[in-house]
């Protein structure tokens, strides 16, 4: 019943759908993370307009489905401002900016988190606000945060399937294809759900690396 | 001659006026103790010398200058004004010698190599050279407040500003971090140290400084103000702590 063989054929081309589900989730995964730091910075700072405009960001990006702000990017962008956007392009914009929504505000946690006593002692010895923030109050912000970052990554991987609606030649995609070429579609799928489970088993694990070496200082 | 001239400071939280006029000198080389009731406004008026809070009126002369002032650099002022928290506040995420040559390499702009050198005499002096590489994490309440005070003494400050440095103490720590600070008397450092320990106030004050209800009541020598309060308020205070 179940026949994995007349799957071979269609190998060569998931290793290309591996990479670009990877290639998706590393690149949005860093426009996520840079623009989630800035946003907390902003959402910690003394402008109340810039401190407005976070929030309502994130309020947007929160507020409505991955998969329509993905449409939206996608499909509106040339009809708004007449530039062809790849499907490469619109996915990790918009899984960028969605994630950095989530991300800015566990990083705005982490900053929170830290001991007021410990922008005290840095100011009382004299030292300037970006210092303060880059080398007392940003590590130990990350240690309280790692954990929620990680999952923030697992989450960007999975979501990464949604890019096969518009086209891109991910791992999602190539289960679909093989499926209609086939009619096999359990063991299409299948093998889609196990590659995702082993690459979100990788990332936990790393995860759990870097925490360990985080926590050095507990 | 005054290294601090405070002149009617007043400082408010909300409704709450916790400083309401204090006038005050603190000489070079002085020893200042700062007593009084809780909530009688001594950390706010620790606090307000070096800009931790800001004060609502009169002034803080720092050698003549007003650091009130709108054009003042307050890094400029607060790295010749050490502090000693209550809570210690070592940055958790150094170790004890990163603690300390943090600051003299970033603001004073030491090298890392002469910083350590000095952080290693400190750290000697106050007795824990072999916590050199340890975290915060790792070292007693009366290590970290000792490492606290060599990491303020790092950046060779005019003053030093003790908020309550044994309060979060266990008692069997409180004499390792009150002789450190007596040890200090002799380099001619000037400090302000807000304390309950009474006979250590006692022994190591020039002078006692007595706040009560957000006014400086008393500014007496410790033997006058110990053995023959002048106020009635720093008679029932002492009857209540002695």
């Amino acid at each position: 019943m179940l026949d994995f063989s007349a799957l071979t054929g269609y190998l060569p081309t998931l290793k290309n759908a591996v990479f670009l589900t990877l290639e998706f989730t590393v690149l949005s995964t860093i426009l996520g993370y840079l623009l989630g730091i800035v946003l907390s910075l902003v959402k910690i700072s003394k402008l109340r307009p810039l401190r407005v405009f976070a929030d309502v960001y994130t309020s947007i990006f929160r507020g409505t489905p991955l998969l329509v702000q993905l449409m939206l990017i996608y499909y509106a962008t040339p009809q708004l401002v007449s530039y062809q956007i790849t499907p490469l392009q619109a996915g990790v914009l918009t899984f960028g900016l969605n994630s950095a929504a989530y991300i800015s505000e566990s990083i705005r946690g982490g900053i929170l988190s830290v001991d007021k006593g410990q922008w005290e002692a840095a100011m009382a010895l004299g030292v300037p606000r970006v210092r303060l923030l880059m080398n007392i109050v940003f590590p130990q912000a990350f240690k309280n945060t790692l954990p929620s970052l990680v999952n923030e990554t697992i989450a960007l991987l999975k979501d990464s399937s949604m890019v096969s609606i518009i086209g891109v030649a991910d791992t999602m995609r190539w289960a679909s294809l093989v499926q209609a070429k086939t009619f096999r579609a359990f063991e299409a799928y299948i093998v889609a759900a196990i590659i995702y489970y082993v690459l979100v088993m990788a990332l936990t694990y790393l995860g759990s690396r870097l925490e360990r070496m985080v926590r050095v200082s507990d | 001659m005054s290294v601090i001239k405070i002149e009617h400071l007043s400082k408010s939280f909300d409704q709450l006026e916790v400083l309401k006029d204090v006038s005050m000198e603190i000489h070079d080389g002085e020893v200042v103790a700062i007593l009084g009731p809780s909530g009688s406004g001594k950390s706010t008026l620790l606090r307000c010398i070096n800009l931790l809070e800001k004060p609502d009126g009169g002034s803080i002369k720092i050698n003549d200058v007003n650091i009130l002032e709108k054009n003042v650099d307050i890094g400029k002022i607060r790295k010749n004004v050490g502090m000693v928290f209550q809570h210690f506040n070592l940055f958790s995420n150094m170790t004890v010698l990163r603690n300390m040559t943090y600051a003299p390499v970033v603001v004073n702009k030491l090298s890392k190599k002469e910083a350590e050198e000095k952080a290693r005499a400190l750290l000697e002096r106050v007795g824990l050279s072999e916590k050199a590489s340890e975290y915060p994490s790792r070292l007693s309440g009366g290590q970290k407040q000792r490492v606290a005070i060599a990491r303020a003494l790092a950046m060779e400050p005019e003053v030093l500003l003790f908020d309550e440095p044994t309060s979060a103490l266990d008692p069997e720590m409180v004499k390792e971090v009150l002789d450190v600070i007596k040890s200090l008397t002799t380099t001619g450092i000037t400090m302000a140290i807000v304390t309950h320990e009474m006979g250590f106030a006692r022994e190591v004050a020039d002078r006692i400084c007595f706040l009560d209800g957000g006014y400086l009541v008393e500014d007496a020598p410790p033997e006058e103000f110990f053995s023959s309060p002048k106020s009635e308020r720093a008679r029932q205070f002492l009857e209540k702590i002695l």
